[in-house]
Parts: C-alpha cells; sequence; structure tokens
C-alpha cells in the first residue's frame, strides 16, 4: 500500500469576519484582542483534504505547520483533535513583521526539515491579510509545482496527483507530478469535527514555552507521554538565513493603515408614498440620470 | 528599461478588460514617472493583439505566441514573464487579480525577490522617508489595499525592491483609449527557445469554463439587490426596473450566496466593482465589503426598510420602505413621467 507524507500549511488569524465596533481603535488601528483568534477557514478545508488522503491511504502521516506567537499552538491542537499525526510551531521573534516573501521562506525551510514530503497542502488565502500569496510562493521556494484553487483532490499516486480546480467562470482538472504544493478553495467539503477520543488524547498537548508555565503534574504527564509535546522551532532549527526573515528580509513595507470610515453623505430620505416616488423619478429624469 | 510593464491576460480571444484597465492606469503612473509603458501578452494565435494594447497607450507589447501557452498555466506563463522581468528591468509591474493573475503574480514576485501587493484600490506615485534611517525614497509606488475583510485600508510601499508589482482587481480602474493614433513597437518572444520540459510537467486533464454572460461594470444603471429581496423568483421585480432603465442588474454576496443571482453579478471586495451613474439597492444593508464595490457611483438610491441601515448614511437618496411596494411604483412612474 502506497504511504504519503502529507504537510498542512495553517495559520491563525482574527476572526475579520464579524468585526464589531469595539474591534477598532480610536486611532483606526485594529485592536487585535477584541477579534477571537481562529483557525483560518480556507485551512480548514486544506486539513479535511489531507484527513481524506490519510484515510484512504493508511499509514500516510499528516504533519501540520503553523507560524506565529506562542499561541498559536492553539492551531495544531485544533489539527490533532481532528487527525493529524504531529505539528510545529515555527515561532521566533525574527519572524515578526514578515511579509509573503519572508512568510514563504520561513515555512519553506521547515518543509525541507521534514524531507522527504509528497505533497504541501495550504488553504487558498487567510483572511487577515488577504493576499493569497503564501501558497504559490512556497511553490516556488521549493522549486515545485503549485496547483491552485484545488476543490477536490481526486486521486493521488506514488508520483502525481489529479486535482479538480475552481476558476473564476468555471473548472478544470490537471494532473501535476509529486511533490506539489496544492491551494485549496472554500468550495471545497468542510472539515471534519473533532473527534472526542483523539480530543482526550490531545487535549493536555502543549507547546514547549506553554509548558514553562504549568505545575510539575503536567511536565510528569508530558515525560509519561511523548507525543502530548508540540515542538517549537525558531529561525536556528530550521537553518534558515537571518536576512530573509521578519523586517529585513521583507520587501513590501506598510506606510499607512487607516480605518475604512463613512464618508457620510447627505442624503435625503424619502417615504415610499407615491408623491415620493413620482418626484424622484421625476427629479431623476430631469437631472438625466435615468431616460 | 525601467518602465511600468503590464501583464495583459487573453479572455475568449481578446485582451481581458482588467489588462485594459491596468494599461490605462499603466499610462498615467508611466506619464507621471517621465517613462514607458510596456506590455505581456503571453498565449496562443495572437495575430493582431498589439493593436488593442497599442490603443490603450503601450509603447512597447512583447508578444509569446505559441500553442502550449493557451489556456493559462503557471509555470509556462512564470518562465516568459521571469525571463521578461529580469531583461527590461521594469520599475513597476502590474496583473490582474484574477484566477491567473493571482497565481502567476506571486510566483514571479519570489522568484525575482521582490514585493508584491495584493487587490491593490489604488496606486500612486509619492515619496517616502524612513523614520530609522532618515533615508529618502523619490517616485514610489503607493500601493493602497484593504485588508483584515475590508475594514482597514493599508498604503504599501517596496522602498527597496524592483520592480514593485501589485495585483489590481477587475472594474477597479478605468479603461481609457489613449487619443490619437498611438502606435508602438512589437517585441516576439521565442517561447520554444525558452520554455524547458521541466515548465510543462502539469498537465491539463479537462476544462470548462463558460463565457461571460453579463458584464455589469459596463453597465451606466445598476439596480442591485440583497438578502431582503428574499426570492430569486422576487429577484424578477428588479429586472423588470432595470428593463425600463435600462439598465443591469447586481446583488450582494448575501443574494449570491442565497442563490438569489448568479456569482458574475456581485459587487463587492469580493465579486466586482462598479461605478455607474446610478446604484439602485434594493434591500441591501450596506456592509462595508459591499460598499467597497459600489461607493464611487455617481448616485446611489437606497430602498431598506430600515432607516438605520448603513447605506443609507452613503446614498443620496434613502427611500425607507419595503421594496416590494417600492420598486413597483418606480416602475409605474417612471413610465408616466418618462412619456
Ligand atoms: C494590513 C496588511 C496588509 C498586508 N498586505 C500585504 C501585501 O500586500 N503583500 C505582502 O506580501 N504581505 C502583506 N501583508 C503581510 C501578510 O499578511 C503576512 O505576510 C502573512 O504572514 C501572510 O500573508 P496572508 O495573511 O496574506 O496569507 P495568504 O497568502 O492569504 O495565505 C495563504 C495560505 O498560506 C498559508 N499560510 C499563510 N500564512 C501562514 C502562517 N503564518 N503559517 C502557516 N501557514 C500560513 C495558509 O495555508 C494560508 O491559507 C499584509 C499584512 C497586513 C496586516
Ligand atoms: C472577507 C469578506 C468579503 C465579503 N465580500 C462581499 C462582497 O464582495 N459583496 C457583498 O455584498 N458582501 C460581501 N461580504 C459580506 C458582507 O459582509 C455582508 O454580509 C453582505 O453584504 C450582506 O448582504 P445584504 O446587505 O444583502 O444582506 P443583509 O445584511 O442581511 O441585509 C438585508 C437588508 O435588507 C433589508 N430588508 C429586508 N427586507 C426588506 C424589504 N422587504 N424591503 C426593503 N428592505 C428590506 C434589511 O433591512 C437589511 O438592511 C463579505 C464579507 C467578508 C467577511
Amino acid at each position: 500500500m502506497t504511504k504519503f507524507n502529507i504537510i498542512v500549511l495553517a495559520k491563525q488569524v482574527p476572526d475579520t469576519r464579524n468585526v464589531g465596533k469595539d474591534a477598532m481603535k480610536a486611532d483606526g488601528t485594529v485592536n487585535r484582542s477584541a477579534l477571537p483568534a481562529i483557525f483560518n477557514p480556507e485551512d480548514l478545508n486544506a486539513l479535511e483534504q489531507a484527513l481524506r488522503l490519510k484515510d484512504k491511504y493508511p499509514g500516510s502521516s499528516v504533519t501540520l505547520l503553523t507560524m506565529g506567537p506562542g499561541r498559536a499552538a492553539e492551531v495544531i491542537r485544533e489539527a490533532l483533535y481532528r487527525g493529524v499525526d504531529k505539528g510545529s510551531l515555527l515561532t521566533d521573534r525574527k519572524f515578526a513583521g514578515s511579509d509573503t516573501l519572508a512568510t514563504s521562506y520561513v515555512l519553506s525551510m521547515a518543509i525541507k526539515k521534514l524531507e522527504p514530503y509528497d505533497i504541501v497542502i495550504a488553504g487558498r488565502q487567510a483572511i487577515d491579510g488577504d493576499t493569497a500569496q503564501v501558497g504559490p510562493q512556497v511553490a516556488e521556494k521549493l522549486n515545485v509545482p503549485q496547483v491552485t484553487y484545488a476543490e477536490e483532490i481526486i486521486s493521488l499516486e506514488q508520483e502525481s496527483v489529479k486535482i479538480k480546480r475552481r476558476l473564476e467562470r468555471g473548472v478544470e482538472t490537471v494532473v501535476s507530478p509529486l511533490p506539489a504544493v496544492i491551494t485549496v478553495h472554500s468550495s471545497a467539503p468542510p472539515c471534519r469535527p473533532r473527534n472526542a477520543k483523539l480530543l482526550m488524547k490531545y487535549k493536555h498537548s502543549r507547546s514547549v514555552s506553554e509548558l514553562q508555565d504549568l505545575s510539575e503534574d503536567y511536565l510528569q504527564l508530558h515525560r509519561d507521554r511523548p507525543y502530548l509535546k508540540i515542538e517549537e522551532w525558531g529561525a536556528s532549527s530550521i537553518s534558515a538565513d537571518e536576512e530573509k526573515l521578519g523586517l529585513s528580509g521583507s520587501p513590501t513595507k506598510v506606510k499607512k493603515i487607516e480605518s475604512v470610515v463613512f464618508k457620510a453623505k447627505e442624503s435625503k430620505q424619502l417615504s415610499s408614498s407615491d408623491e415620493d416616488i413620482d418626484s424622484l423619478v421625476k427629479e431623476l429624469i430631469d437631472k438625466h440620470t435615468i431616460g | 528599461m525601467n518602465n511600468v510593464l503590464v501583464y495583459c491576460e487573453m479572455e475568449d480571444g481578446a485582451v481581458a478588460d482588467v489588462s485594459l484597465e491596468l494599461l490605462t492606469k499603466g499610462r498615467s503612473l508611466a506619464n507621471e514617472l517621465n517613462c514607458g509603458l510596456e506590455a505581456l501578452v503571453i498565449g496562443s494565435e495572437l495575430n493582431g493583439v498589439e493593436n488593442e494594447v497599442f490603443s490603450y497607450g503601450a509603447d512597447i507589447v512583447h508578444v509569446a505566441d505559441d500553442k502550449r501557452l493557451d489556456p493559462y498555466s503557471t509555470l509556462p506563463h512564470a518562465k516568459i514573464a521571469e525571463d521578461l522581468f529580469r531583461g527590461q528591468k521594469p520599475v513597476i509591474g502590474l496583473f490582474g487579480a484574477t484566477s491567473a493573475g493571482r497565481d502567476l503574480a506571486p510566483r514571479v514576485a519570489s522568484v525575482l525577490k521582490c514585493g508584491l501587493t495584493a487587490d491593490c484600490t489604488a496606486l500612486e506615485i509619492g515619496d517616502h522617508v524612513d523614520n530609522k534611517t532618515g533615508k529618502e525614497y523619490k517616485n514610489l509606488l503607493y500601493q493602497i489595499r484593504p485588508a483584515f475583510g475590508g475594514n482597514i485600508l493599508a498604503t504599501i510601499i517596496n522602498p527597496e525592491t524592483r520592480p514593485q508589482l501589485a495585483t489590481v482587481r477587475e472594474g477597479v480602474m478605468k479603461k481609457e483609449k489613449v487619443t490619437g493614433n498611438h502606435k508602438g513597437e512589437v517585441k516576439k518572444i521565442d517561447a520554444g527557445k525558452l520554455l524547458s520540459d521541466h515548465d510543462l510537467i502539469v498537465k491539463l486533464i479537462e476544462r470548462h469554463v463558460e463565457p461571460r454572460k453579463v458584464n455589469i461594470t459596463n453597465s451606466s444603471i445598476i439596480v442591485s439587490g440583497g438578502y431582503g429581496v428574499g426570492s430569486k423568483e422576487n429577484f424578477k421585480l428588479l429586472f423588470d426596473l432595470a428593463e425600463v432603465l435600462g439598465g443591469e442588474v447586481a446583488g450582494s454576496r448575501a443574494a449570491v450566496d442565497s442563490g438569489f443571482v448568479e456569482h458574475e453579478r456581485q459587487v463587492g471586495q469580493t465579486g466586482v466593482t462598479v461605478r455607474p451613474k446610478l446604484y439602485i439597492a434594493c434591500g441591501i444593508s450596506g456592509q462595508i465589503q459591499h460598499r467597497a464595490g459600489m461607493d464611487q457611483s455617481a448616485m446611489i438610491i437606497s430602498i431598506n426598510d430600515d432607516p438605520n441601515a448603513p447605506i443609507n448614511r452613503i446614498a443620496d437618496y434613502s427611500i425607507i420602505g419595503d421594496l416590494n411596494d417600492v420598486i413597483p411604483k418606480m416602475i409605474k412612474y417612471y413610465k408616466k413621467n418618462s412619456k
């Protein structure tokens, strides 16, 4: 039976889909702490594709990589509850301020550490940075083909993968040799829920830094069950060139950030009465807006 | 050399609208920077494509014409783009934020090790002083884009690296032919020489792409419906109004997600951007992501039964009432008054 080494890339993001008033600070910047941190939605679609491959090819392994601050360990736990075998948290002050080029460099170096791998599966786009650039850039850095906007991984063979892609006005099916980087579109099936057994198994899983603040009982538990440990990799553990990290490795700089404010207009309020509609329509015709 | 370069995408045998919009923007940036405008067209059977590109202001068009280059596929297009960028060394490179452009541009940016800004809504030329080093930069490209789900607008610059790359969605920039009989130079790219087997390892098995049925970006009157319209059947009201006014029908994402109208008609951050003479928003609350696609309309009328709906704050006229009552009245009085 064929087995595959599958790597999933997932990002922890602020939930920008439900931004309330308290999420914007007076100076127009985003108050990240007012937004719940979640598993990036399309990365859940990506995770599901990986888990389906594991179901189909037992003995395959799924490893999750996430780059972020310490609290991003939560993304790895969520993935363990759903069936990944292990995960590593890429965390280092030197990674801070990375744009997509620096982010994809870090992810590609971490992937190289996991060689040999067969397939890397990412989400199409993260809902905070919203660029959809990281997947293709990781592929370029690994010098492997990319297949973006995957809706379904139709089949996986020893040396190739067949994928259905979602395009603006249609679909296409392509076959790519392995290894390859796939980015998954939100139209792919949603992720399975947490598995109760796995939740029990992994609920005490912690990263090295999280363990520092915990009691001796916890440390003992981790000595007895080494699978509970979430590895943390910094710049040196992935042999990264420091010049290519963080701000120095990021060609793009944010010059200015503004919150999107209403340019409230002086609006005329009308009722739905016949008189109001009649006079509005007349006015529009007179102004040559319509007619 | 050191010009502005636009990657032109082909759609149904012609240059895509988004690319013509970028040529128009590229022309004005080039004028401001006192440099030329170059276009790159990659595809198959491209005879005559230069005329269209020249009429939007390009001074040089690079054409890679080879049957293996159509339809779009990442690796061969990336190879040709990379080679041209290395040779021509443009200061700015623009791509449409389409399925193809958003697949290609990041790969090209990564191989050139330069910055790429996604989904820009404005591009301007400006200067910059680095706060830390005090170093001054002249004539940078200000790349202005929404992020955080549309809640913020960020101005992004690439001070040190060239080219400065950006993607822009369709409809965001205006397309305009240049006046007079603008002619440029055609430079053929020998694709056969550039492409190796390695660039052709991803094979296309099957492809179903529908031709574009509606193009709401070109319409001067848009009747747009939201979740408040209630059903696909009820959207007929909007089609009726659009027909008498000579406009097109559009929708919010909630209307599209509920299956009331096709995705091609979606206006907003993840749909198209429109700037018609008149935009009538029926049963649309006016969330930030929707407004991003229509707030440049010359006149906005909202029809909403909630006087506090955010759309009313950007509307020139807000009709507070039930759209099922208001729309038939608009049709009735239009017919009466237009005679
Ligand atoms: C307001 C704002 C605007 C920005 N604009 C730009 C810009 O225009 N250009 C630019 O280069 N950078 C930009 N950035 C920086 C960019 O957001 C970060 O580099 C970020 O780390 C990755 O980009 P993204 O969120 O767009 O991810 P995307 O490219 O949208 O993510 C695609 C996929 O890559 C994977 N992935 C992405 N990040 C990680 C991660 N940290 N760990 C694991 N997997 C990951 C996930 O599978 C994800 O679904 C911007 C940031 C902000 C705050
Ligand atoms: C990242 C991101 C991208 C997005 N992109 C887009 C996008 O491109 N385009 C987009 O539109 N949205 C987009 N959205 C979604 C957006 O946030 C809103 O959810 C959406 O625009 C709401 O659509 P709506 O106004 O039709 O529905 P609702 O918000 O439900 O509003 C319905 C309105 O109809 C009114 N109404 C109800 N019944 C009647 C009646 N009988 N007569 C008159 N009025 C009535 C109600 O008062 C209400 O104001 C995006 C969201 C995110 C997070």
